[in-house]
Formats: structure tokens, sequence, C-alpha cells
């Protein structure tokens, strides 16, 4: 096989560079802040020729959503992306996208919402937006970005999934760091993605009513029908996701796991953070330390059965989240989720969540080691004191910068 | 019988169009009916125009109530320059 062409990409090009190989038919986006490189890169490509798009600068993100929603029911494969409180304003329109079925894909780069103002990276903005009836999928690094967001358009279009798909990626720790890319060929893209085949696109010659009203008589079926498919999707996806990796030499999961033979004790990361906790793993298994590491790869829907089977024979796992759902018994959404899809296992391992890095808060390695000692502690008691404690924040309770 | 989730269509579309007419408004009627007197009757059509569900039907030199759409709002008795349509109670029959 020919050697790939490798780019100096950062996640926002990434998500750009693979978008115009999916070759969308609309994209629209608000163009100014909280918007990222993304939209620039593809205005660019649609104003040189490289991108026959149609490129729609809409003048809020409701309005976005609601263009994609449009032009994706006529059948067309609609993109837009945005980040913190684009989402936030996006969240009427994000319901009736997934409502309808349409296989949109959108681009997130993960950042903290107001207030206080601050436009750096956490996961407020789509862990908020958890229960809207999209797929979410969170990456890592460049790479990631580019390979998955391909990957989002063939899963969203297949006919037994037929949701919109929200492709994360940490705000400036991926968005605006560049790293190597190896970028398929169009001609690659083009036979893992075929044009969109719509089901029941707006036509007059054979119209249809969509969103229509639901009385109390129908809604709970319409509904259901709807979780039963996003349940389900999970199926496609692993299908998708073991094609991709066979035809272009991937090894993606829907959960990843990093060094967990005869681990004890192991993390359970999201996003950027887990290269940073992978280390950290490294240095404690360097002193014999039974620890591993699982990276979430898929939040919606949630790998239940897959999460299951990786944390079986732990003692302890620690969730690191990147928000806080403020109130709840948790911390944050994601050791909500672990511990409750681990409640009915025999033999569960102690789940312990860190809300970690708020608001772009620098999270290093060493924080990750206090972790991983706490987590260490917890198996020797066999006993959890607490159910969660922030990471990366001053003061009692917490566990400092 | 209604559809199961299994049976209801996709997302809810509405795939045959037009079928807003076999939605039979009539069952959530008022606890009152228009009722016309044909005697009375000059077949002005006011109430056919002002009835805003449909539910006037237009036959040859006479009108008729629709009762499967009809949702008793009294429009048509109200605007009746003759006095020829008169609200009457559901109870009263016929």
């Amino acid at each position: 096989m020919m050697a790939r062409k490798v780019l100096a990409l950062n996640g926002d090009e990434a998500a750009a560079y693979a978008v115009k190989q999916c070759k969308p038919d609309v994209i629209a986006a608000y163009p100014i802040t909280p918007q990222t490189i993304i939209v620039e890169r593809l205005s660019d490509f649609v104003a040189d020729g490289e991108l026959d798009a149609e490129f729609i600068a809409v003048e809020s993100e409701h309005s976005a959503m609601s263009a994609c929603i449009g032009a994706s029911a006529m059948g067309a494969r609609a993109y837009t992306a945005t980040a913190s409180q684009g989402l936030a304003l996006m969240y009427e329109m994000l319901f009736v996208a997934s409502s309808f079925r349409l296989p949109i894909v959108m681009s997130v780069a993960n950042r903290a919402l107001n207030s206080p103002l601050n436009i750096w990276n956490d996961m407020s903005d789509t862990m908020g937006a958890r229960d809207c009836g999209w797929i979410q999928i969170y990456n890592e690094n460049s790479q990631e970005v580019y390979d998955f967001t391909i990957q989002a358009f063939r899963i969203a279009e297949d006919h037994r999934v037929l949701l919109p798909v929200m492709v994360c990626h940490d705000g400036f720790v991926v968005s605006h760091s560049t790293e190597g890319v190896e970028v398929l060929s169009d001609g690659e893209v083009d036979s893992f993605l075929p044009p969109r085949d719509p089901v029941y696109p707006l036509d007059v010659e054979k119209p249809v009513t969509i969103g229509c009203v639901g009385v109390p008589e129908y809604y709970p079926e319409i509904k259901y029908q709807q979780e039963v498919a996003t349940k389900k999707s999970i199926e496609t996806i692993k299908e998708i996701l073991r094609e991709f990796n066979e035809s272009f030499g991937r090894s993606y999961g829907i959960v990843e796991e990093y060094r967990t033979d005869g681990a004890e004790v192991a993390l359970l990361t999201i996003g950027s953070i887990s290269g940073t906790a992978k280390e950290a793993v490294d240095e404690m298994r360097a002193e014999g330390k039974p620890v591993g590491l699982l990276k979430l790869r898929l939040f919606r829907p949630f790998p239940i059965e897959a999460l299951r089977k990786s944390l079986s024979g732990l003692k302890v796992v620690g969730v690191v989240d990147r928000h806080i759902s403020f109130g709840s018994c948790m911390g944050g959404a994601l050791n909500m989720e672990v511990r409750a899809a681990l409640y009915e296992m025999k033999d569960r391992p102690h789940v312990m969540g860190f809300p970690t890095g708020l608001g772009g808060r620098d999270i290093r390695v060493e924080h990750f080691l206090k972790i991983i000692d706490e987590l260490l502690m917890i198996a020797e008691q066999d006993a959890l004191e607490e159910e969660y404690k922030v990471v990366g924040c001053r003061g009692p309770g917490c566990i400092g910068p | 019988m209604l559809e199961t989730w299994e049976e209801v269509t996709f997302a809810g579309y509405i795939l045959e169009p037009g079928n807003a007419e076999s939605y039979k408004t009539g069952d959530w009627r008022s606890r009152q009916k228009p009722v016309i007197n044909q005697e009375k009757c000059t077949f002005c059509l006011l109430c056919w125009i002002y009835c805003p569900d449909g539910a006037i039907i237009r036959k040859e030199g006479e009108v008729e109530i629709d009762y499967y759409h009809c949702k008793g709002c009294g429009i048509c008795a109200y605007e009746c320059p003759s006095g020829a349509i008169r609200m009457r109670s559901e109870m009263e029959g016929e």
C-alpha cells in the first residue's frame, strides 16, 4: 500500500479537512465567537472551489441548526460546527434534529459555559446536551477527530441508525494544537462513505409531513421508537468502526483499554485528558502499581455492555469527568452513568468521580498520580468515603492545583 | 386499536398527504352543536365562508353540517343573518 499523506493539522483543521472529503451539500454555521477554525477553513474550501457546498452564514446557532434540519430533511448531507454558548443556543433545535431522525453531523470543540466568562476547555457544553438524542463521540487528538468525523457521516446516514452525530474534541487542547494527521485519499473516503440515500426526503412529487403534532395518544410510541433506535445504533456503530479499522489500518474501539491486564484500579477518562492520564498510568506501572485506564469514546448511546465487561474484575474505578452536574449526587454525568451502569453487577468495583480541568484549568500528570493514589487507598480499605472530589481546585475538599 | 411503537410511522412522519380529513375533530365538540332550519335558510353561504373548520357542506340549494369535523364553536349560528342556525345542546338530540 502506498504511504498515506501526513498533514500538520490542529483538531479544527482535521475536522474541516475530513468534512471537505465527505462532501456535504450544505454547511450552515454562525461564523463568529464562539465559533472555531473549523468553519473558517470550510468557507475557504467553498470560496476556493475545492468544495461544492452551499455555505450559509446564519445569524445564530439556533438558525444554524434550523438550516441544517431543513437541508437534511430535503435529503442533503448537512454539517455544522459550534462550541460552548453556541451549542447552548442550539438546544431547542437539537431535539428537533434527533426526533426527525436527520443524519446531521456537528463538530463541537468542547468549551466551558459562562459565567464567569470563559472560553477554555471543559465539557459543560456537550455533557449538558447529553439527553438531546444525539450520538456523542469524544476524541483524544487530531487524528481521532479526522477519523471519526468521516465515520460520523457513515454512522448517521446508515438506515439502521438515522440519527444526528456530535463529534467532540477538546477546545484548544485539541482544537488549536497542531499534530501530524495521516489523511486518507479522496478515493478512500469515497469508497467508505457513499452519497447519502435519504429515506423520506421532502419531495413535492411524494409529499410527507415532518414535525406534525404528536398528541398524547401517539407521543410515547414515537419517542420509544426513537429510544430503541438510539440504543440499537451501538451495534451499527461497532460494525462501522470495525470496517474503518480494517480498511484503513486503525484500531479504535467504543471503549479502549490501556494497560488493564492485571490492573486492580483504573482511571476512566474521556477526551484529550486521556493522554495525560496514560502518562500517569505508565509511571505507576513502572513502580509496579496495578493501574490501568479505560478511555470512553462513545457517551451516547452509552456502551453499557462494553463498559461492564471492561470494568469487571477491577477493585476501584476513578471516573474523570470534565464538568460538574450541579447538585447531582455524583459530581459529573459520566460518574453518574458509570455507577448506574454497574449497580446490578455482582462484585462491582468501587467508583469515585473526579470532576477535573474545569474551564481550562491545566491538569497534569501529577494530578493523575494523586487520583491514582486515592484509588489505591480505596482498594486497600475496600471502602469509599466520598462519591466524588473535584481535581484542580484550591481549597478544602478538593485536590489542589 | 392504535398503533404500537413498532407500527407507528418512522419518527411519526405523515406519509399520506391530506389525511387531516380523516381526523375526527367532531368527537371533541363543545357540548353544543349547530342545527340548520332549512325553511329559514336563504342559502347566502355566510356560514360556509365563516366556518373555520370547513364543516359546512355546500349542496344543491342548501347547506349541511359535517358533524365529523364540526367542533361546535358557534360562529355559523352567530353569523347567520336569517336565524336559520341555532346552537343546541348535544343532549337534546336531533
